[in-house]
């Protein structure tokens, strides 16, 4: 099986051990990997800012650079969310017919990492090993834009040595919200000051999830408040093994 | 009172802070937040258990999606559909444009009654209009009758929620309030004894005062009744004793069919208050000789939402039902309450509503006071895609201020420019990259991490950390990787 891995903007910039963890568990599995080096970003700050047009050239750009991409795998739900929510209205707005039907043509090629192992691999065992107490933050845009339901969980139940502890108020928001957490920062410290209990209180060495921009915030307010937790993205713990342990984590 | 809400909050939006401002003596009122919390706890779990035994809950909320959406579709219809059939059950229909004309519609109908007292049932839209403090102003002493408007009415409070406006105030503040304004020293705050002084106070206006104001939940166009659903009953005291009754109602309130009621009251009563049907469902027509009132006037509200009709995009606003379970799921509605909106109408429904009522001109920060996290268009009865909304308003926001040229330097505006231009071209972000993480490093302290920023960065840092740029990008990481295996290869 061929996938083309899109990093993201700021997995690409801010956290490439997880796109390292990607590369290593996919071809651990005997995905053959490629990465387009044209890649930037999917638009979602620009769309979720209000800057449309700026959104829609950042996803034209997009669609063209993977018009004949077999299989993308994204590991970050917000800009799967991104592409599979709001492409269509700018499509539909400011774009034309050929890149409409290429967009149609694109979508059911693009998936969220869990989507990919779970429904295009077919796996839930995927050979990890992480021993360590794990809480699992559902994010927002994997919960109620692209519906993962239990694929998180049933990936996470298949890692040897590790422990979940069951985050109360799972499906709340942490309060990053993108370009939200400067342009209301206290609210939405606020917000992060009530999630990062739930998560304190799990006991848990480390807070994994999906995204890693709700991990950019929860690990900026543990590492600020000497919480004594870390974040991981899911993508490195599943690619931990006992013989290649996850990079960072002791 | 003074202390529940840390200055008087103001809830007309040409006159509110921004939201991020508004919100800051809500962060920062424990008392506040916390009977905030726990309201919307309470509440959110009793709708959870109520919608989860309804197997067909989302068969529902497409049926009601889908009647609201029929509705507004054809809404001139409807409403003249309406007019006829409450005219011919003796009702007199009023049209007013916008909100002063509502406000005298209203208070000539009260002086041809030469009334100078008047009773009100709990009604967001009359509180929209603002018109109490006209009433008032023209001589008529109005009297809020719902449990939720007195404790509001008597400590001077705003309404905070739409459907529990006092939600904000705990039960020894209400107890406060109750005996200082009725004079009753010794009043414990025991729930039993706060409704017993409630009634005393209010049973005497029941029989004492002939004129009524109402909103209403629905208008049926089919048979020209009004609708109108409640907790107390106290609002049917309003509806049956007085000889005048006046309804104010919102022009979209209106519902096609009669039988449209079997599945709005159903998703209303689960949404709103968390039970199955509401204790008090009142629905009259016109006026029945020698029964109830024997005047009755309906005042249709336009005040704006007939141009949010006029925009397809954002029209879906108007199937709005007032459930308040938007800003019960909302994690934004649930640190800084209602009062940080500026508006009768907070919480999400409130982000999207008033700005749009205020025909953008005012309350431009609320669209952009949500993380779009999804929870109110997941619980929203009828199926408002509220994060939709808020997306195209906060791009008609930036479209405004675009051509506001001192915007022109704003970081916020700036950065964004420049990250378009940055992420158009791969060389150019990867160079931006590279430029960031020399630019970061003076920032970055010796375990890697930037405790301070300047500019819109410190709105980050104020309360976070940020991990420093690492030393290689994930783009570099591959291109190296490719170099070394092609080596290996050779």
């Amino acid at each position: 099986m061929r996938a083309s891995l899109f990093i993201t903007c700021y997995n690409d910039t801010l956290f490439p051990e997880t796109g390292r963890a990607v590369v290593r568990l996919l071809e651990r599995l005997g995905v053959e990997l490629e990465f387009h080096p044209g890649q930037t970003c999917c638009g979602q700050m620009h769309a979720n800012t209000g800057f449309r047009a700026e959104a829609f050239s950042q996803a034209k750009r997009l669609v063209r650079l993977y018009q004949d991409t077999e299989t993308i795998v994204v590991p970050s739900s917000s800009c799967v969310a991104m592409m599979r929510d709001q492409y269509p209205g700018l499509i539909d707005e400011l774009g034309n017919e050929s890149l409409r039907k290429d967009f149609a043509a694109l979508l059911p090629r693009i998936y969220e990492l869990s989507e990919f192992l779970i429904d295009r691999l077919g796996v839930e065992d995927v050979g990890a090993w992480f021993p360590y107490r794990v809480t699992f933050h559902a994010s927002c845009h994997g919960v109620r834009a692209l519906h993962l339901g239990d694929r998180p969980y049933r990936l996470l139940a298949k890692v040897r040595s590790l422990q979940l502890a069951p985050l109360p108020n799972v499906d709340r928001c942490c309060g990053f919200g993108g370009t939200f957490s400067v342009k209301n920062a206290e609210v939405s410290s606020a917000m992060l000051a009530v999630k990062l209990q739930d998560v304190v209180s799990t006991g848990a060495e480390f807070c994994t999830a999906l995204d890693n921009s709700c991990l950019m915030h929860l690990g900026g307010a543990m590492h600020r408040q000497y919480a004594g937790m870390k974040t991981i993205h899911l993508a490195q713990i599943l690619a931990s093994t006992e013989a290649s342990p996850a990079e960072g984590v002791s | 009172m003074s202390q529940a809400t840390a200055g008087h909050p103001v809830l007309d939006p040409t006159l509110a802070l921004p939201f991020p401002q508004a919100a800051l003596p809500v962060l920062r009122n424990p008392q506040l937040r916390k009977n905030v919390a726990h309201a919307i706890d309470v509440i959110q779990a009793k709708r959870a258990r109520l919608v989860a035994e309804k197997t067909d809950w989302q068969e529902l909320r497409s049926a009601a999606s889908a009647i609201r959406a029929h509705a507004i579709e054809n809404l001139g219809a409807y409403l003249e559909e309406f007019e006829a059939k409450c005219t011919a059950a003796g009702g007199t229909v009023h049209w007013a444009a916008d909100a002063g004309e509502a406000r005298r519609i209203i208070l000539d109908l009260l002086r041809q009654e030469n009334s100078s007292d008047v009773i009100k049932i709990k009604t967001m839209t009359s509180a929209e209009i603002q018109l109490n403090p006209f009433l008032q102003a023209g001589g008529v002493n109005v009297f809020e009758t719902d449990l939720a408007e007195i404790i509001l009415q008597l400590g001077e409070e705003e309404p905070s929620h739409i459907v529990v406006p006092a939600l904000h105030i705990n039960r020894s503040q209400v107890r406060e309030i109750f005996a200082r304004r009725m004079g009753l020293d010794d009043l414990s705050d025991d729930p039993q004894d706060l409704t017993a002084a409630a009634r005393n106070y209010l049973r005497q206006k029941f029989l004492t005062i002939p004129t009524a104001i109402s909103g209403a939940n629905f208008l049926i166009a089919e048979t020209g009744s009004v609708v109108v659903v409640e907790s107390e009953g106290n609002g049917r005291m309003c509806l049956t004793l007085p000889r005048t009754l006046i309804t104010l109602a919102g022009i979209e309130k209106v519902l096609p069919r009669f039988k449209d009621l079997e599945v709005m009251l159903q998703v209303l009563a689960r949404s709103a208050t968390g039970e199955r049907m509401n204790p008090y469902n009142s629905l009259w027509t016109g006026v029945t000789p020698g029964d109830g009132p024997q005047r009755f006037h309906v005042v249709l509200l336009d005040n704006g939402r007939s141009s949010i009709l006029s925009k397809p995009k954002q029209r879906q606003t108007l199937k709005c039902i007032r459930c308040a379970a938007c800003m019960n799921a909302c994690p934004v509605y649930r640190q800084t309450g209602g009062h940080a909106y500026g508006s009768v109408y907070p919480g999400p429904i409130g982000a999207i509503l008033t700005p749009q009522l205020m025909q953008m001109h005012y309350a431009q920060s609320l669209p952009f006071a949500s993380s779009l996290c999804g929870a109110c268009y997941e619980v929203c009865p009828v199926k408002i895609n509220i994060p939709e909304v808020l997306l195209e308003l906060r791009a008609q926001v930036v479209n405004q201020e675009r051509r506001d040229l001192g915007r022109f330097f704003d970081p916020m505006y700036l950065g964004l420019r420049i990250a378009n231009l940055l992420f158009s071209t791969a060389w150019l972000f990867h160079a931006s990259q590279f430029m960031g993480r020399i630019g970061l490093r003076f920032f970055t302290r010796g375990d890697g991490w930037i405790h301070s920023l300047p500019s819109v960065g410190g709105k980050w840092t104020q309360t976070r950390d940020l991990r420093g740029f690492p030393k290689q990008t994930f783009h570099g990481w591959w291109a190296a990787r490719g170099r070394q295996s092609a080596k290996e290869a050779r």
